[in-house]
Formats: structure tokens, sequence, C-alpha cells
């Protein structure tokens, strides 16, 4: 069979969707955000709501996620996401309206937009890539930085006695009322991948319902300082047990 | 006949956004300015308008909210004192650079830090020159009682959309407290959704296929195009020239100019008389704009009197610009009260006897 015979029509099993913009993506190799761009692009192509999708962009390394996804996006503040969104819900209810939030931004700095936004129960979708580290500006240790685990500002490790713990903001939201699904996911496999695409699509589906909220553990391998391979290897072995894959708050209907 | 009612200041402002057709308002409590919040939950905004009124659970939130609605094309608007105002910074200097229009509204208290709850005027640099990081400037309207309150908040609106830029209203305690007869305007709808997609074809509306995807941001990693931005903005601002408001009293004759604005332009009006009475022939200038300052007007003055006074409950802050447009030309005293403190026309006649007529 020659490759031509392959590269049907018939025979497409995937193919990429026509909701990323064709600018090349700024993240390092290997960065699991390009991939939760292409599945939340694919969601919103899938469910037809490009013209009734409005996505706020963070202050992070995904603060250029407007030059990749073909919607109408906002770019917030660092950690004000969550606050944009709710007004821009509140006044065009008919939208569909998420938040693409780095560790950083959702559980550091905006942490009382986040909890707030949740307690309310905006009716939105807020999708929170933990890497456990400040990715865009060098590496820094992050809220979700591991105990022990080396970042520029904690060059030892992190040292909970001095710096605290490691916030785990996915179990803290689902506590609120406001949530109505509350899951953990993560876009290395392309089972992990399967299951991250379901659970977004899940959330866009029942935004009206109250916040949505949509962990991905990811990696960061270039302020993590390895391959990527590795990175995927130490985020199963590390980030994994602590912050454990799967849903944590499920509506009874699901 | 246009509906007149006694009012608050501050509850002056609520009613007027509601008329106006406003979309959202999104605060926070601060005393002296609680009442714009209280008094718009006391409307059922959201059944006499559909207007989306919502409590933040803080001042940087409620401004982040604003440039979210903002964002969408929609009128939308806050209000806060002087602290509440500080932590807004940021989120203004953001709406600034994205070019997003909208209504803040600082009902000034005395400070630094959590200063006092009397009125003050001390907040003058941060509205006129930033407040926030970078080079920008608001449109900064100052009214000098509750009808301009009303009025203010109309006309800001229609400033904010026509410049793409924030508009504040200046106000302080005094204002936002004390109650006067107010001339309401009748109620203007809310635009639909069609017409705010007209008026505003770069809101972030959702993506049409007859468009090119809309942006909000004011990121620009490019210096040489972050600095072409900025010099849009630059041009921006002088433009705002032709919208330039002041008043005068007394002028025509006088030897004497008070520049003063908001409350304390009233209680100048009334040192006037006392001058007056005594045969100072003293006017007034009351900028209604701070940021576009009067300066042609302060200038054109300066060629007529013999020296100039400011009045403000501050340290000094607008002289600074008085002292701009003067040039060195006649002296330019300064009097003021501070911390809270409310000058009295007789101390202002004093100070002008003291300071400029000469002792
Ligand atoms: C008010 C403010 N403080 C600090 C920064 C600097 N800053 C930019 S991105 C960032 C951290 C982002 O980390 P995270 O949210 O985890 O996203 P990642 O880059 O890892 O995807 C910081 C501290 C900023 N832009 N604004
Ligand atoms: S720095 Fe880290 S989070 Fe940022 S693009 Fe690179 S790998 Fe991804």
């Amino acid at each position: 069979m020659e490759i031509k015979d392959i590269i049907q029509e018939k025979n497409i099993v995937y193919k990429r969707t026509s909701l990323l913009t064709d600018k090349a993506m700024s993240y390092c190799p290997g960065c699991g955000h390009g991939t939760a761009h292409r599945i939340i692009m694919e969601v919103i192509e899938e469910m037809g709501i490009q013209s009734s999708t409005i996505g706020v962009a963070p202050v992070g390394c995904s603060v250029l996620a407007y030059e990749f996804l073909d919607i109408d996006m906002q770019q917030a503040a660092h950690g004000r996401a969550p606050a944009l969104a709710t007004a821009i819900k509140r006044l065009n209810p008919e939208k569909h309206v998420f938040t693409y939030q780095g560790d950083g931004d959702l559980a550091a700095i905006g942490t009382a937009e986040t909890i707030h936004a949740c307690n309310r129960g905006e009716k939105i979708v807020i999708v929170f890539i933990n890497n456990g580290i400040y990715g865009m500006t060098g590496g820094q240790m992050a809220p979700t930085t591991l105990p022990g685990m080396k970042a520029s500002t904690c060059p030892f490790g992190r040292d909970t006695e001095l710096m605290g713990n490691p916030l785990r903001m996915t179990e803290l939201v689902a506590h609120l009322p406001g949530t109505y699904f509350v899951t953990r996911q993560a876009v290395h496999t392309p089972v992990a991948v399967r299951k991250t695409k379901k659970a977004i699509r899940f959330a866009f589906e029942n935004a009206e319902n109250g916040v949505n909220f949509v962990e991905i553990v990811s990696n960061c391998n270039s302020g993590w300082k390895m391959t990527p391979v590795q990175a995927n290897k130490w985020m199963e072995e590390n980030m994994f047990p602590f912050y454990p894959l799967g849903d944590i708050k499920v509506p009874e209907k699901k | 006949m246009k509906e007149v009612k006694l009012m608050k200041g501050n509850e002056a402002i609520a009613e007027a956004a509601i008329r106006a057709g406003a979309d959202g308002y999104f605060g926070y409590p601060i005393t002296p300015q609680s009442e714009v919040l209280e008094y718009l939950m006391s409307q059922k905004p959201h059944e006499r308008t559909g207007m989306v009124v919502l409590q933040a659970e803080s001042e940087v939130a409620a401004i982040n909210m604003v440039y979210g609605g903002a964002a969408t094309g929609k009128k939308v608007m806050t209000s806060s004192s002087s602290p509440g105002i500080s932590l807004k910074m940021e989120g203004i200097s953001y709406m600034a650079g994205a070019q997003l229009p909208c209504l803040i509204v600082n009902v000034v208290r005395g400070g630094p830090g959590l200063g006092t709850i009397q009125p003050s005027q001390s907040d003058y640099f941060q509205a006129t020159k930033g407040g926030g990081h970078g080079d920008y400037r608001l449109f900064v309207l100052a009214p000098a009682s509750v009808q301009e309150m009303a009025d203010f908040v109309k006309q800001g609106f229609d400033l904010a959309f026509k410049y793409r830029n924030p508009v504040m209203i200046l106000s302080d305690g005094i204002i936002g407290q004390m109650m006067e007869k107010v001339e309401l305007e009748e109620q203007q709808p809310r635009l639909t959704q069609a017409e705010v997609v007209k008026k505003c074809p770069w809101a972030t509306t959702g993506k049409t296929p007859d468009r090119e995807r809309n942006i909000i941001t004011s990121l620009d990693l490019e210096a040489s195009k972050q600095e072409l931005h900025n010099k849009v903005l630059q041009e921006k601002y002088e433009k705002m020239e032709e919208d330039v408001r002041f008043e005068t009293f007394n002028c025509d004759d006088a030897e004497y100019i008070f520049i003063a604005y908001g409350s304390v332009a009233r209680i100048c009006q009334k040192a006037i008389d006392i001058a007056r009475s005594k045969g100072i022939k003293v006017g007034l200038l009351r900028p209604i704009t701070l940021f576009p300052f009067p300066s042609k007007k302060v200038a054109e003055l300066a060629t007529k009197v013999k020296g100039m006074m400011s009045v403000e409950m501050s340290a000094g802050q607008m002289v600074e610009d008085v002292k701009l447009a003067v040039n060195g030309k006649i002296p330019v005293e300064f009097y003021g009260r501070m911390g809270g403190m409310i000058p009295s026309p007789e101390e202002i006649v004093r100070a002008l006897k003291n300071q400029l007529i000469g002792g």
C-alpha cells in the first residue's frame, strides 16, 4: 500500500480543528498548554458555539492564547479572569464564557476572584492548568509547587515550614455550593486527552448550572528543567499522587 | 416636564445610571459612597431596566468585572471612594490600555491610607495624571452639585464611548452626601444586542462568520508596536481638548481669580460675595473637566488679572496645573485644607488678602 492510498478522506480518524489559528504556538515543545487549547477548540467546534463563545486569557504562559484560538477573547489582568467572566456572562447570558488560567493566576494572585466566582455559582467554565510552577516568569515557586520540589525561588526545594503548603484549589472549590462539576484531568497521553475532552465537553454543556471547573495537571518541562519525556514521567510519579486525577464533584445526573 | 426629586449626590448617580440605560454596575461598599450600591439595589434595576447590579468581593474584582462587561460593548460602571479607587488602579490602567469605555465614580475622602471618611480633593493627581501604571489619562469630570452628579453620568458614558476610554467622575464626600433638588432625565432604553454590535464593532460579542475575531488586550510584547499603540493613545488624549469644560463667575472686571473645582468652587462663590462687599474684585474659574484641564482659559485670564489662587481640599495638587498654564506670568498662590477639613469662605478671603493682595 502506498502513502497516497492511506491519506484519504475515508481514512481520517483525526484532524486539526479549524478553530485554531495558523499562528505557530509560542509554547515550549512538549508543553501541555497547546494540547489543552486544541481540546477546548475541538469542543467549541463540535458544539457549534464559536459565535457565542467568549474566552478570557490569563497572565501566564497562555497570556497569548487569543493568538491561537479563533474566537472572541479578552485578556485579563493577572488573576482576574473569573471577575471578567462573571460580568461577561451576567451581561450576555446567552453566551458561553470560559476562563483559561494557570496555577499562579488562579490559585495565588487570583484566589479571591476564583473562590467568589465559584461560590456565587457564575455560569462559566474555568479551565485550570496546574503545572506546579510559574512558567512565564521563569520557573518561580507556585502555590501548587510540591513539597521538596525545586523552583527558582525555592532552589533547595519547597520547604513547607518556610514557604507554606501547596494548595489543592480544586478540592477547595468543590466544597462551594456554586460549583456544579469539578474534575481533575491530564493531557499527557491519548487516553488522558480523551477523558479531558469529555470533561470539557460536559463542562461547556452544563455551564448554565454553575461553575464547571476543570483542572488539568500539566507539565512545564522548561521550568522543571527536564525533557518533555522526563517531565511527563516526573508528573505521573510526583504530581499525580498529590493531585490525583478524576472527578471530584459530579452532579447527580452525570 | 422633567421629574424633580430631592436626592443625595450618591443616590442621584445611581438613579441617573438606571435612567441612562446603563447595563451594569459593579461595586464594593465604602463610605462616603455606599449609597450608590444601596440605592441601586433598592430600585430592583433588574426589574426596572434589566440592568445588572452586583456587589463584588472587592474593588479589584469590581473594576475587573467592569473590564469584562465593557469589553463586550456594554455600558458599565463602578463607584468607590479613595482607598477603593487605589485598589482599582491596576484595572483602570488595563482598561485605558485596552481602550475600554466605562464610568468610574470617586467620591473622594481624606487620605493617605485609611485617612478619614470626611470629604477631600486629595485624589486629583491620581485622577488626572494617570494613577495606575503606564502613560495613560482618564477623562475627568468634576461635579459641583447633585444635579451635576446626575447629569455627568449620561455625559460621562457618552464621552467614554466617544473616546473608547474610561471616564472618571471626581466628586467628594460633600457632594456625595448632601441633598439637593435634582431634575432627572427621562428613562433611556438600554441598547439591544444588535445595537451594541453595531455601535461597538470592536467588542467581544462572539465571532460571527462575517468578521475576524475580536481581541481585547493591552498587551503587545513588541516594543515598536507598543510605542505605536502609545502614540495612538496620546493622540486621543490630545483630541479630548475639544471637550474641555469650565465655568467663570465674576471674571469680567476681576483683578484676582480663584480657581477651584467641585464643592470648593461653591465655597469660593460665597467667598467672592464677601470679598466684593469689601471692594476686592475677585472672580472664579471652575474647571468642570480636570482632564482635559482648561489651561487655555487659565492662560487667557492670566493676561488680564494680577494674580490667581488655587483653592483646594488638598495640600496643593491642581495648583500645579494652574502654574503650568500661567507659566510664571503672574503670581499663583495656593490655599488648602487637608484631612477632611473644609475651608470656610472667610478663611479663603483672608488667604487671598494675606497671600496675594499683599500684606
Ligand atoms: C500583577 C502582576 N504580578 C506579577 C506578574 C508577573 N507574572 C506574569 S505570569 C506570572 C506567573 C504565571 O504563572 P502561572 O499562572 O502558573 O502560569 P504559567 O506561566 O505557568 O502557565 C507572574 C507572576 C504580572 N504580570 N502581574
Ligand atoms: S515555560 Fe512551561 S508552561 Fe510555559 S510554555 Fe514552556 S513548558 Fe509550557
